[in-house]
């Protein structure tokens, strides 16, 4: 595993291999290498951006592709006719679903976050702090999740939640409850999806802050007379800082764009863009639409988080 | 102090439960012989021989395979020159837009670089004919640009953790850049290597929503046939077929962790 912390970001600098530049100033061999993911990165990830920049200025047609052209141009008659529509963003703004959606994405995402933290933390903590041979016993359980099918893992909620599921049976098995609760597709399934599905990604960044942790510290501070929970939030919380700054960009990012969870566990009235994004291009088949809902995106949700990780790398390389 | 540590176990432990009984479940139910997945009706194997009959789910699996073997493979050279790049070379321009394209898909939702590539594949059919018709060519570059950035980021961070000095030393006897590379470098940051390749594959086979954007008729990959099953309702077949990826990743981190503690006895001998 080695999505650990942000530092893996942050560029090697103060590298004293500077000789390869001296030795191949012009060197083909030299130029090869940084050219070809460069140009890779530019065709298949550069470009695409600028296309659906164009797309969601065009309108829907009944055409292959489904969009309008924005140049016009007849060189007989020598014209050339730009159409630019911007009713797709105004039609964005006015209507409150997309609105909604975006907001509603951000708030299932921060508050699944939270417990996702909460549940990770006292996970970090005991791995971190047991014996070395039961620890990479438990890593390895935290890890092997991650390495089996995401979808198959909501899928096994399904199971558990449905209304004839695992839970309801047990609980009404029991005697607690005496009707099934409904709780598959509602937005407190999404929660636990997105809480169990994203756990790994929490737990790995935190037990490598708490691993290296002195604990000493603490041994310090009960000697000095402090309350373990005093120790705990002056002393613990804060060296797991990057852990819990990295572990909550790890869960919080790809929660926001979330499909499959929504689609699979949610109701028919939770909101997530990446969803609506997905219905807007398959079921609407609007993709100067959907093509506005992404550019939006990009700029309301993306880059804030590249901006906020840049700063982040700097500070760590200071 | 022991209070406290009880109260830790507990959660840690609940932690633990929480994270595999859904797959517990999941594993005994495969066995179920009754069709309502949650009526028990003894012990059966007849859903795996379902599962081997379903021709959709054995060739969308064999196409996954084969699109994860060639996306991981060429995502790991490409991430790897990238990382290589942006670890060891000095200022060139575009450095820093290498280092920001290479992270990007990092924070990307797949909605989105599943959409833009698709725009972008139908704007180049277009323009150059190329490529006509989207299937099995496109989902493959859509997956190697993503899975090349967790290459790159692996490859960076295991270089960063390098000892410079054995590559000096090389450079000093006066080795060329390449024997430099391949015969230095590329050793020393293998275990890199190789984990971003499981990492990129594993990523690949997984994968539904870019492929859904990406993919042409006729060419559904696995977790797009497991998704339309499951959409549906819940599926016995789906069970077993859980079931085996279960046991085959637990089996591979049991070799894994089983081999790196050889490692760490080996280098504990030799350290003594």
């Amino acid at each position: 595993m080695s999505i650990q912390t942000g530092s893996a970001w942050v560029e090697g600098s103060g590298s004293r291999l500077a000789k390869y530049n001296l030795l191949n100033r012009i060197n083909w061999g030299r130029f090869s290498v940084i050219a070809i993911p460069m140009l890779w990165l530019a065709v298949f990830f550069f470009v695409p951006f600028l296309v659906v920049f164009k797309i969601s200025l065009s309108e829907t047609a009944i055409a292959v592709p489904p969009y309008t052209a924005l140049l016009d141009w007849n060189l007989e008659d020598a014209f050339i006719n730009l159409k630019l529509n911007l009713g797709n963003y105004l039609f964005l703004f006015e209507d409150s679903f997309y609105i909604d959606a975006y907001l509603s994405s951000i708030k299932i995402a921060a508050i699944s976050t939270v417990f996702t933290l909460l549940i990770a933390f006292p996970i970090a903590y005991m791995i971190a702090r047991s014996k070395p041979t039961t620890r990479a016993l438990l890593l390895s359980l935290v890890i092997l999740p991650f390495w089996t099918s995401f979808l198959l893992r909501v899928y096994a909620w399904m199971g558990f939640l449905k209304k004839n599921g695992l839970i309801n049976e047990f609980l009404l098995s029991t005697g607690i409850i005496d009707q099934p609760l409904i709780m598959l597709q509602t937005d407190f399934a999404v929660y636990i999806g997105i809480v169990y599905t994203y756990l790994p990604f929490m737990v790995l960044p935190l037990y490598s802050a708490l691993e290296k942790m002195d604990i000493t510290l603490l041994e310090a501070a009960e000697d000095l007379g402090s309350k373990p929970a005093t120790s705990f939030f002056l002393i613990t919380v804060p060296m797991a800082m990057p852990g819990i700054i990295a572990g909550c960009m790890l869960v919080f990012i790809p929660a926001v764009g979330e499909f499959v969870i929504p689609a699979l566990l949610g109701g028919s009235d939770t909101l997530m863009i990446g969803r609506v994004l997905w219905d807007e291009f398959f079921l609407n088949r609007d993709w100067p639409m959907a093509s506005a809902v992404a550019v939006v995106m990009l700029i309301v949700l993306v880059l804030p988080i590249m901006m906020i990780r840049n700063s982040q790398g700097k500070e760590e390389a200071v | 102090m022991k209070r406290r540590s009880l109260f830790l176990n507990t959660t840690a432990t609940m932690g633990f439960i929480f994270l595999y009984a859904p797959m517990i479940a999941l594993v005994v139910y495969s066995f179920n012989k009754s069709k309502l997945v949650t009526v028990w009706g003894g012990w059966s194997l007849k859903w795996y021989g379902e599962l081997f009959r379903n021709d959709q789910i054995i060739d969308a699996a064999l196409l996954s395979f084969k699109i994860a073997f060639i996306s991981a493979s060429a995502a790991v050279v490409l991430g790897t020159m990238a990382g290589f790049v942006l670890s060891r070379f000095r200022r060139f321009r575009g450095k820093m837009l290498l280092a920001g394209w290479i992270s990007a898909p990092l924070v990307m939702p797949e909605v989105i670089t599943g959409l833009s590539l698709l725009l972008l594949f139908v704007a180049m059919e277009g323009a150059f004919g190329w490529p006509s018709g989207r299937g099995t060519s496109t989902i493959i570059i859509a997956h190697v640009t993503f899975c090349m950035a967790y290459v790159a980021v692996i490859v960076q961070s295991r270089l960063s953790q390098l000892d410079e000095t054995l590559e000096e030393a090389a450079m000093d006897l006066g080795a060329k850049p390449s024997s430099l590379f391949f015969l230095v470098t590329l050793p020393l940051i293998m275990p890199a290597v190789i984990s971003g390749w499981l990492l990129s594959f594993t990523m690949s086979l997984d994968d539904l929503v870019i492929a859904s954007f990406v993919s042409g008729p006729g060419n559904s990959t696995l977790p797009m046939v497991i998704f339309s099953k499951v959409r549906l309702g819940v599926s016995p077949e789906v069970n077993a077929l859980a079931t085996l990826m279960i046991a085959v990743v637990a089996i591979g981190v049991t070799g894994a962790m089983y081999q790196m503690r050889r490692q760490a006895k080996l280098l504990e001998k030799q350290g003594g």
